[in-house]
């Protein structure tokens, strides 16, 4: 039950088979033009390689790609979390430097900010029924604006060890952000199995007014999921925050929203909503990462991230189009006759 | 009487007269004819890019690609004037361009029943992307001609001006007033966003409406991209970027409906201006920061999206509302 082929089979049943290919794609381009990129060397008690370095810079975009699932799987968007990010790091710098709380109440702060954003987001979605697109841009334009007016229009610097700690510490030889990425994917998979989270987040995404009058709770189920995109974002925005040791309202986070949205579609999760993978999405923003580092690592000039990165999505969406399928299933046949 | 369906343009309008009203007995020069004209010639770029936005909300979809078009078309316009070729041949070059890549995002909307917002997305990120291709840095376009139209205009007492800018606005509007209530092109992208289903069934041309919509707004883009270059004088590859969402923020306070089907092109011409006009009221008062703009816009059109929502149930009274 264990050879190769009922791997492969599992894995395809799970719809892991592409994303995963396309990783190792990724990465054999990557060893092809630089064979010492995935070595392993400890130093100071710290692991460096290749591999933790695409997770540790991919980490915001896996942290916001989690919580993006969970809203594209009910069927909805949230195109503010760059946003958040923004207003999570204002929060958090405008603390360090103005009080002297303590580095845990700190960081609890800018995680509130986010869950405030997020019930913001989830209200107008869920309660008031506006569409997700629309509720959440009101917020991606708003709220880059609340938080340069917390920064009063500056770039925000501090000198804060124990803080910085969430950015660039170490624990166990890993960089913290892999560390927080393991923690909150755990953590979400445990919530989203062990209990009916996730199976009434599918039920909502499949058919809201179906799950409605079978008793899902429609509403809490959309508030909550936009709520923890809204933690996820704002832990995001801490990590990058401490990582630059600065809160730059205008550059953080920016269009990390379109970044997640593509982990999420290429982790294989439907816009239409009903299916979704947490593990996935985080594959996929590893996949988004490792191809950032290739473009750079092959000596493409940086310039064509853009244009390959968008001819990624447009190759992953027709592969996901039921009609492009049918279309390619058609051609084999006529090859194959 | 005023009939209900124009109350949203008319709160707008309101809006618009009272801050107007307002910012005029609070400052010297504010309540003028020029701080007026301004506005056109200001956010003209703005305005034609909503408009073409315009169609595709009505139709039922969203095209976030425009910013990204407009930043292309002018970058590509600044190089090919650098590179000396002449004018008759780049505008005409940059407006097809920018024509046929919205066909294909149309294309590729309804053959493939792809989301619009998801293939206009990856639209957004190939036209900067090409943008940042042509040129990185920002390219100063330096031609008589532009220099002759950034100059022409018609002087009005009291310093007001009407720049070639508001000319061309006031072209592109006229065109597209046509275009939404007396042909039947608009008739089509009314009846889609009211329902596609029903559209279909009464054999409205679905796959040319779909495609003709976001040939329009690509189009009106580009268009916007070549004002833009005049505007500025040169072409920036990060120029306008989240112009798209100040283009849906427009047409939102406008009144349109986001989920299509309903709202007026003029509306959004309101929208633009009354943005415009908190921008300008923020710079007339000097102590509240330019960033408070994007609060206020933020906050019009919460409340507007909130007004859409209260109005529905109305309509599903009627029988012409849909979910």
């Amino acid at each position: 039950m264990t050879g190769p082929k009922s791997i492969i089979s599992t894995l395809q049943r799970h719809g892991a088979l592409w994303p995963l290919v396309a990783l190792g794609l990724i990465w054999l381009v990557i060893i092809i033009v630089n064979p010492g990129f995935f070595a392993f060397t400890i130093q100071d008690g710290r692991v460096f390689g290749g591999v933790i370095d695409i997770f540790n810079r991919g980490a915001p975009v896996a942290l916001i790609a989690i919580g993006m699932s969970l809203v594209i799987a009910t069927g909805g968007i949230d195109l503010s979390v760059g946003a958040v990010m923004a207003i999570a790091g204002a929060v958090a710098a405008n603390l360090i430097v103005g009080t002297d709380l303590p580095a845990p109440l700190i960081i609890l702060a800018g995680l509130g900010a986010g869950l405030a954003a997020g019930l913001l987001n989830g209200t107008l979605v869920a309660g008031f029924g506006i569409q997700p697109i629309v509720a959440t841009l009101i917020l991606l334009v708003a709220g880059r604006g609340v938080a340069q007016l917390l920064n009063d229009g500056q770039i925000i610097t501090f000198q804060n060890e124990a803080f910085a700690f969430v950015g660039v510490g170490t624990l166990l030889g890993l960089p913290m952000p892999v560390w927080l990425v393991l923690f909150v994917l755990a953590a979400m998979l445990l919530i989203t199995r062990r209990t009916a989270l996730g199976l009434f987040v599918e039920a909502v995404g499949a058919n809201a007014s179906a799950s409605h009058y079978a008793g899902v709770p429609v509403r809490a189920i959309k508030l909550t999921v936009y709520a923890i995109a809204g933690l996820c974002a704002a832990l995001a925005g801490l990590v990058a925050t401490a990582d630059i040791q600065g809160a730059d309202a205008n550059n953080v986070g920016l269009w990390i929203e379109l970044d997640a949205i593509l982990a999420v579609v290429i982790g294989g999760t439907s816009l239409m909503g009903g299916r979704y993978s947490l593990v996935l999405a985080v594959v996929g923003a590893l996949i988004i990462q490792s191809l950032n580092t290739a473009v750079v690592l092959s000596g493409i000039p940086p310039k064509f991230n853009l244009v390959i990165k968008s001819a990624v999505i447009v190759a992953v969406l027709m592969l996901q189009s039921p009609v492009a399928q049918a279309q390619l299933a058609s051609l084999r046949r006529r090859f194959t006759a | 009487m005023i009939p209900a369906r124009h109350a949203p343009v008319l709160v707008t309008a309101g809006l618009f007269a009272a801050l107007f009203i307002l910012g005029a007995l609070q400052y010297d020069g504010f309540g003028t004819l020029r701080v007026f004209l301004n506005l056109f010639t200001d956010n003209a770029f703005l305005a034609v890019t909503a408009i073409g936005m315009t169609f595709v909300i009505l139709s039922g979809g969203i095209d976030l690609s425009v910013g990204a078009v407009i930043a292309f078309t002018g970058v590509l316009t600044a190089v090919l004037i650098q590179a000396g070729w002449p004018l008759w041949l780049v505008f005409p070059l940059v407006l097809v361009i920018g024509g046929t890549f919205g066909a294909g995002m149309g294309c590729l909307i309804h053959f493939y029943r792809l989301q619009p917002f998801i293939v206009t997305l990856a639209g957004m990120f190939l036209m900067r992307g090409l943008a940042v291709v042509v040129s990185e840095r920002s390219v100063p376009i330096e031609h008589s001609v532009y220099d002759a139209v950034n100059a022409a205009g018609v002087m009005l007492p009291g310093r007001a001006f009407i720049s070639a800018q508001a000319i061309m606005l006031v072209i592109v509007l006229a065109g597209a007033l046509i275009l939404a209530h007396y042909r039947r092109f608009g008739t089509y992208v009314y009846a889609m966003g009211g329902n596609a289903e029903s559209a279909r069934l009464m054999a409205v041309p679905v796959a040319r409406t779909t495609i003709g919509i976001y040939a329009l707004s690509s189009f009106l883009a580009a268009l916007a991209g070549i004002m833009f270059s005049f505007y500025t004088s040169s072409g920036y590859a990060l120029a306008a970027v989240g112009l798209e969402l100040d283009a849906i923020a427009a047409v939102v306070i406008g009144g349109t409906l986001l989920t299509g089907g309903y709202g007026y092109v003029i509306g959004t011409l309101v929208g633009v201006m009354l943005m415009g006009l908190v921008q300008t009221y923020i710079a007339f008062n000097g102590s509240l920061n330019s960033w408070w703009t994007k609060i206020v816009i933020g906050v019009l059109v919460l409340i507007f999206v909130c007004l859409q929502r209260i109005r529905i149930p109305t309509r599903a009274a009627t029988g012409s509302a849909r979910e």
